[in-house]
């Protein structure tokens, strides 16, 4: 590992490991530039990764202070828990799923293809699918996106065969074990997918795509790496020109580092990206960092989401191997006849014991809920995935009244339906109802939002600085040398699980900056 | 080599005076033994599992005891009675029901505003019951919990079951979930697509697992 010095101005301070992070920062080292990585949590391994959700959960999620308002089921369910993401090294891909889906054409011109909708913030990406096609060719071969690169798909596990069976009866064209970043064979050095039913707590073969033992080992190895754990950045200091100069963190010890920078690149996932540029308001920035359009922390997406369960006669066992792997894309595409803009994945979801006690039916009791437990080898289960429409107030905030450890305002996430995210949630639980009958289901049930897995938007692209607040290289408009990393950059959320298009921008965005470094721009 | 001979009864035995003898004498001692005094909590809560269940036979024992530091016995029955109405399964034994009642009775012991509540809503279920709610029958105990919903103690013994109930080898067992699952080498090899009433997708659909 490399160790730069505090002061030592020539390195690109990275905040968070994650897809975004972590793939930047290994870009930018294999390209000989000198990073500091600077991740909150601590480091895990395939080793010390736990198959126990309860504990995993404690191990790898964010559990910092945190709030939540507005109408959302999860605010009343999951007051302090508006999310399930993660603070560890690797950020949410060590629970990711692995889904790697490629944002469709019309996505990036949501706000063209959609028209202007009330109570919405649509807005075109500034940025085409034609200019991301090389990104995220790079990205699938670096992941091992199964489907792509000569990659066999995943086998189908039991759930998936319920799934297929029923979509097959209900008329879909469009299912397999989808394009996931797990090897279905041995690659890049990993093994392949043992089928361990454990994706979300860490896939300890390490078949699962994560930057914890990818890009961070592989940029280690360059020698240009300088990886700090348990460093949480509470502040991005500037200097009078308005350049960032410096990073401010509490280290593992709880004091107090301040480590300057060349350029600093903000990757802490939808929720701690703004409140970071927030928190570091000043005299010159009083609305925070890069807040000139004051669309920091606004555009909140989370995806329309929601799960149908459904139990059968007969055993499922859906634990068993992958939690995902398995896709109907009918309803992705843009079919305003359903009654609503956008469009929505099915994905195969399974849960245990444990978590399907706490999220099936977060406040539910009594006979009718233990019938489901009591049934749980007969079940199978389903994610819905689509496109939540940006809006305005849904937002991050600073909670002056609610501090975290260090003596900040937690963030609050604020958030409410838009009527378009509740006709398509509608729509995508009767369908998923439909797919499980048509299987022969004698029950089905409709499992609300979980908290939010998918986080996007607070910082977005836009073409004109009024309307957004990086650019199309997810450089911030107002500060040449800040950038945002992470799916805060997205403009607009699409049907897709986020994470293969962050790693597409960190690839794209690592040459841009490479670049601009070299021209001496930034 | 030092051999130390095995004697039984008093006839051959030396008198003993500490641990360090070279004896072996196994002598019989006075001690009163009786379970309430060697456990020291301020309830108790005990039972058995049934002979041949699948709990029973994972267990080391068939018979239980769980100590409570805070709640008396009787609390710590009415509340593993509430568990009971809440999150009814006839499966799931008196065992992982105790585990409510001592998760919440380590919060009590913890902290006296949630000691305070617990009991307060203890006495509550007794009163609509009235007398014993865990005696009573099992429409009014569902009357009974089903008037409490909303209130704080409510919220706080059903948060409770969640975890109480269903994070325990117990319940797993008894519901059919596994566990861990990597240590076996995860179910590639153990019946991750075995499922039969169903047609096999095609190959395009779900490619055949790589075994090397």
């Amino acid at each position: 590992m490399a160790k730069f010095e505090y002061t030592d101005e020539s390195v690109v301070v990275v905040i968070g490991s994650g897809a975004g992070g972590g793939t930047l920062a290994n870009e930018l080292c294999q390209k000989g530039i000198k990073v500091v990585l600077l991740e909150a949590g601590a480091r895990q391994s395939t080793a010390s990764f736990i198959n126990d959700e309860w504990k995993s959960f404690s191990q790898l999620a964010w559990l910092d202070a945190r709030t939540t308002s507005g109408s959302w089921r999860v605010a009343k369910d999951f007051a302090g828990l508006p999310a399930w993401i993660c603070k560890t090294v690797g950020g949410s891909t060590t629970h990711w799923a692995g889904a790697s889906l490629r944002f469709q054409e019309h996505e990036f011109r949501a706000r063209t293809t959609y028209g202007q909708i009330d109570g919405t913030n649509l807005l075109d990406w500034p940025v085409t699918l034609q200019e991301l096609e090389p990104y995220y060719a790079k990205a699938e071969n670096k992941m091992g996106v199964t489907r792509t690169n000569g990659i066999p798909g995943l086998p189908g596990n039991n759930n998936f065969k319920v799934l297929h069976a029923g979509a097959k009866k209900l008329g879909y064209k469009e299912v397999n074990t989808g394009r996931m970043a797990i090897n279905s064979q041995p690659r890049d050095g990993r093994g392949r997918c043992m089928q361990l039913g454990f994706c979300f707590q860490g896939c300890k073969s390490g078949a699962k795509w994560s930057t914890l033992y990818t890009e961070i080992p592989k940029a280690e190895a360059t020698g240009n790496l300088d990886l700090r754990t348990q460093a949480h950045v509470t502040r991005i200091d500037h200097d009078n020109s308005g350049k960032v100069t410096a990073v401010t963190y509490m280290d593992g010890a709880g004091k107090e580092q301040r480590q300057s920078a060349r350029l600093v690149c903000v990757a802490g996932n939808s929720i701690e990206t703004p409140r970071l540029l927030l928190m570091s308001a000043s005299d010159m920035f009083k609305d925070g960092l890069a807040n000139s359009s004051g669309q920091v922390g606004r555009n909140y997406m989370r995806h329309m989401t929601g799960s149908v369960y459904a139990a059968f006669k007969n055993p499922v066992h859906m634990y068993r191997g992958t939690t995902m792997a398995g896709i109907i894309q009918d309803e992705a595409a843009h079919n305003p006849k359903r009654g609503f803009a956008g469009g929505y994945e099915m994905e195969t979801l399974a849960l245990g014991i444990p978590f399907m006690a706490a999220f099936l039916n977060p406040g539910g009791w009594g006979a009718d809920f233990a019938w489901w437990m009591e049934h749980y080898v007969q079940t199978a289960g389903m994610w819905l995935v689509g496109e939540d429409m940006p809006r305005e107030t849904n937002r991050v905030t600073l909670n002056t009244s609610v501090k975290d450890q260090w003596g900040n305002p937690a963030p609050n996430v604020h958030f409410d339906d838009h009527p378009n995210d509740i006709a398509m949630r509608n729509h995508a639980f009767k369908q998923g109802e439909e797919v499980y009958k048509a299987a022969g289901a004698i029950k089905t049930f409709r499992t609300p939002p979980y908290p939010s897995t998918h986080n996007m938007g607070t910082c977005r692209m836009s073409a004109k600085a009024s309307e957004g607040v990086v650019n199309k290289w997810g450089q911030t408009h107002d500060i040449d040398n800040l950038f945002i990393s992470d799916g805060s950059q997205f403009t607009t959320g699409g049907a897709e699980n986020p994470t293969l298009t962050i790693v597409t921008l960190a690839i794209r965005q690592a040459d841009y900056i490479a670049k601009q470094m070299t021209a001496r721009a930034i | 080599m030092k051999v130390i001979t095995i004697h039984r009864g008093a006839d051959d035995a030396p008198a003993l005076e500490g641990c360090d003898e070279d004896s072996g004498i196994v002598r019989k001692v006075d001690l009163p033994l009786a379970r309430r005094e060697f456990l020291k909590g301020s309830g108790i809560l005990m039972g058995t599992l049934a002979t041949g269940s699948v709990v029973a036979s994972l267990a080391p024992s068939n018979v239980w005891a769980l100590e409570l530091k805070t709640l008396s016995t009787a609390e710590g029955e009415a509340i593993m009675a509430m568990g009971r109405v809440l999150y009814p399964h006839a499966k799931l034994p008196d065992a992982v029901y105790a585990l409510l009642s001592k998760a919440l009775d380590g919060k009590a012991a913890g902290d006296a505003a949630a000691a305070k509540s617990l009991r307060e809503g203890i006495a509550q279920l007794d009163q609509k019951a009235g007398g014993s709610f865990a005696k009573a029958g099992g429409a009014k105990k569902l009357e009974v919990v089903k008037s409490l919903e909303g209130t704080p103690f409510f919220g706080m013994v059903r948060g409770q079951c969640i975890t109480a109930l269903y994070d325990n080898d117990m319940a797993f067992a008894v519901f059919g979930y596994p566990g861990s699952a990597w240590e076996k080498g995860g179910y590639i090899t153990r019946g991750f697509q075995d499922l039969k009433w169903l047609p096999n997708p095609p190959a395009e659909a779900s490619p055949p697992p790589y075994m090397g």
